[in-house]
């Protein structure tokens, strides 16, 4: 398969504080979805400034479509269609007006920018609003307009910052529809957002970034194997019966159980799975200790996020992989 | 399709949407319209009685031209605003991500804004004629004085489009435009014969651009004495020459510096 984009050594720096990209590299397979996890500040949006011609990085390449995209912006501009972080959308004109424009700027003739101006407010479910200004929008009606423009040369390769951020949960599921259309299609995206339910569902592969470079890169599996494996988590009817339950789950395994008194909580690494899940029900049940509520946990992108990025203070327990252990982190103790 | 012809495609795609909001925006469309009609009855009749005749032509004869010269350089100002807005609003954005033509933005602004201050030019006169000025010359010399104030303001509209791109913030272009602008159309023949001004400044004014539009819109609106004296230096006796030369230069110097920072300022 061909690469779709290929970034290499990209540097950009603002003043002599700010580094927003520090190297990174980033390479994209056609017809695939790369999503770009990572806190704020990162240097998500630079990149997707950089391989959209708008902003030139201080040092290193990037090639798109096959287009080197400091050498002929021009050229690549008309390969790609961009929605960024914060709509870009004309206050004054209607919606209609506005994918017509885009249209028409892509050159794509006068009846062909009206037909896609069409089509395309059907398929964001803009078509009530299609004729009125757009200063009367609501965010999530501006964001969709905006996406739509990306879309309106059916371009090969596809950038959206944040594409569904201010979105209602409908918009979202729609959003997601038309992105996995468009895959389908062939088309190659790359896409930045702070859901990483979002990153789990549509990106074949995701690229963690960190102070403006790349520091995690894999498919979400991939991610989240690297952060660890499953865990059995069992919460007691009695608090009385926390460290009772806690001593069964120790003769699990090698692995210290993590206990959260305010919730009555113990939770334990495996490697059984499913498994350890019934050993651990039945020691329990054979003492008397009642449950209330048991699961198997597989970490989640956001362990992966905490873990990588180290943005949540919980550092200091590495075994609590659970983003909510941080707030209750003054209940929890290992159990000695 | 050539450079060309993708230019002037995109330069009329950016024209109608500027044309369009110019029409939808109401304060905008009010403010070209009342500014000007305050402008000619503030100065008729504040300075108008005031002053007295000019070599046998009324003072409000003689100072509609000087009005219609220092109203439409103002008009300019709204070219700069108004990109200065766009990047703001990030729309530039947008249209930089497109296939179009790097100039078209800024054409299509300028070109746009001329439609400003024609407005701004039929209502002015109609208020002038109906405090009393007259155009004693033919249709086709009045229509001449009309185009000659329209290509100098497209021409300053230029110098406008650089400097919003380059500030970047409408406000301070505004602010910016009235400390440059405002001595500018006063150190002129626009609201005072030039022979009352003290030495240096009446140098300066006879070589002021802005009063030479002044005296060429007053000459072929026929709003100068039949019997008034030569006017000094070269400029002012050659009006409507000097002005044009003086608007092919700005543009020549100001187009390709404004297409360049819009390049630029769109891409920090
Ligand atoms: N125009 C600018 N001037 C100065 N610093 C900038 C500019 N643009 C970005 N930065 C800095 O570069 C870094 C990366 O910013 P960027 O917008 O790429 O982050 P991001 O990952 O998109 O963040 P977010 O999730 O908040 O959108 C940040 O530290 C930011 O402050
Ligand atoms: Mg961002």
């Amino acid at each position: 398969m061909a690469t779709a984009i290929r970034a290499q050594g990209l540097r950009k720096r603002y003043g002599s504080e700010v580094t927003a990209l520090d190297g990174l590299d980033l390479e994209v397979e056609e017809g695939t979805v790369m999503g770009l996890l990572g806190p704020n500040g990162a240097g998500k949006t630079t990149t997707v400034r950089v391989l959209t011609t708008l902003l030139r990085p201080d040092e290193g390449t990037a090639e798109v479509a096959g287009i080197d995209v400091l050498a002929e912006p021009q050229r690549l501009r008309r390969s790609i269609g961009v929605s960024g972080q914060y709509a870009a959308v004309d206050e004054h004109l209607t919606a209609r007006e506005n994918l017509d424009m885009v249209g028409r700027l892509y050159h794509l003739g006068r009846d062909r920018s009206r037909q896609r101006a069409s089509d395309l407010l059907t398929r964001f479910d803009l078509d009530e609003a299609a004729d009125r200004q757009v200063k009367g929008f609501s965010g999530g009606m501006r964001r969709r307009l905006d996406l739509a423009g990306a879309l309106v040369a059916e371009p090969p390769v596809l950038f959206l910052d944040e594409p569904t951020t201010g979105l209602d949960p409908r918009g979202r599921a729609g959003m997601w529809d038309v992105i996995e259309d468009l895959v389908a299609g062939g088309t190659t995206l790359l896409l930045t957002t702070q859901y990483l339910e979002e990153a789990d569902r549509l990106a074949d592969r995701i690229a963690v970034i960190d102070h403006g470079r790349v520091i995690a890169l894999g498919t979400a599996d991939e991610l989240k194997s690297q952060v660890g494996g499953e865990r059995v988590e069992v919460v007691v009817a009695h608090a009385a019966d926390l460290d009772r339950a806690a001593a069964q789950a120790r003769t699990l395994g090698p692995a210290e159980p993590v206990l959260d008194r305010r919730d009555g909580r113990v939770t334990v690494p495996v490697d059984g799975g499913a498994q350890a899940l019934v050993v651990l029900l039945r020691l329990l049940d054979q003492e008397g200790i009642e449950v209330s509520d048991v699961g198997l946990r597989r970490p989640t992108l956001d362990d992966v996020f905490m873990r990588l990025t180290g943005r949540p203070a919980e550092d200091a327990a590495p075994t609590a992989e659970e983003p909510e252990t941080s707030e209750s982190a003054a209940t929890t103790e290992e159990v000695a | 399709m050539s450079a060309v012809a993708e230019l002037a495609t995109d330069t009329v795609t950016i024209t109608q949407r500027n044309l369009k909001k110019i029409l939808r925006v109401p304060d905008v469309l009010v403010f070209t319209l009342i500014s000007p009609i305050m402008f000619v009855l503030l100065f008729a009749f504040v300075f108008g009685g005031a002053i007295g005749d000019q070599g046998g032509v009324g003072y409000r004869e003689f100072l509609i031209a000087g009005i219609f010269a220092q109203t439409v350089v103002f008009g300019s100002t709204f070219t700069g605003f108004s990109l200065a807005e766009d990047l703001q609003k990030g729309i530039v954005d947008r249209f930089r991500s497109l296939p179009m033509s790097p100039g078209a933005v800024v054409f299509g602004r300028t070109l746009a804004d001329v439609g400003i201050n024609v407005l701004s030019l039929v209502v002015m006169a109609l208020t002038g004629l109906l405090v009393g000025w007259r155009i004693r010359t033919s249709v086709l010399e009045a229509a001449a004085g009309f185009l000659v104030l329209l290509v100098f303001a497209y021409a300053i509209s230029w110098v406008m489009a650089y400097v919003g791109l380059l500030v970047r913030t409408p406000e301070v272009v505004n602010n910016a435009s009235f400390i440059v602008i405002f001595p500018l159309t006063f150190s002129a023949n626009t609201f005072v014969p030039i022979e009352t001004l003290p030495g240096p400044l009446r140098v300066f004014a006879e070589w002021n651009p802005v009063s030479s539009v002044t005296q060429a819109a007053r000459e072929l609106f026929g709003n100068t004495a039949p019997g008034a004296p030569e006017p000094e230096g070269w400029a002012l006796q050659h009006p409507v020459l000097y002005t044009l030369l003086w608007a092919a230069v700005i543009v020549a110097v100001f187009a390709p510096l404004a297409v360049r920072q819009y390049q630029r300022a769109a891409s920090r």
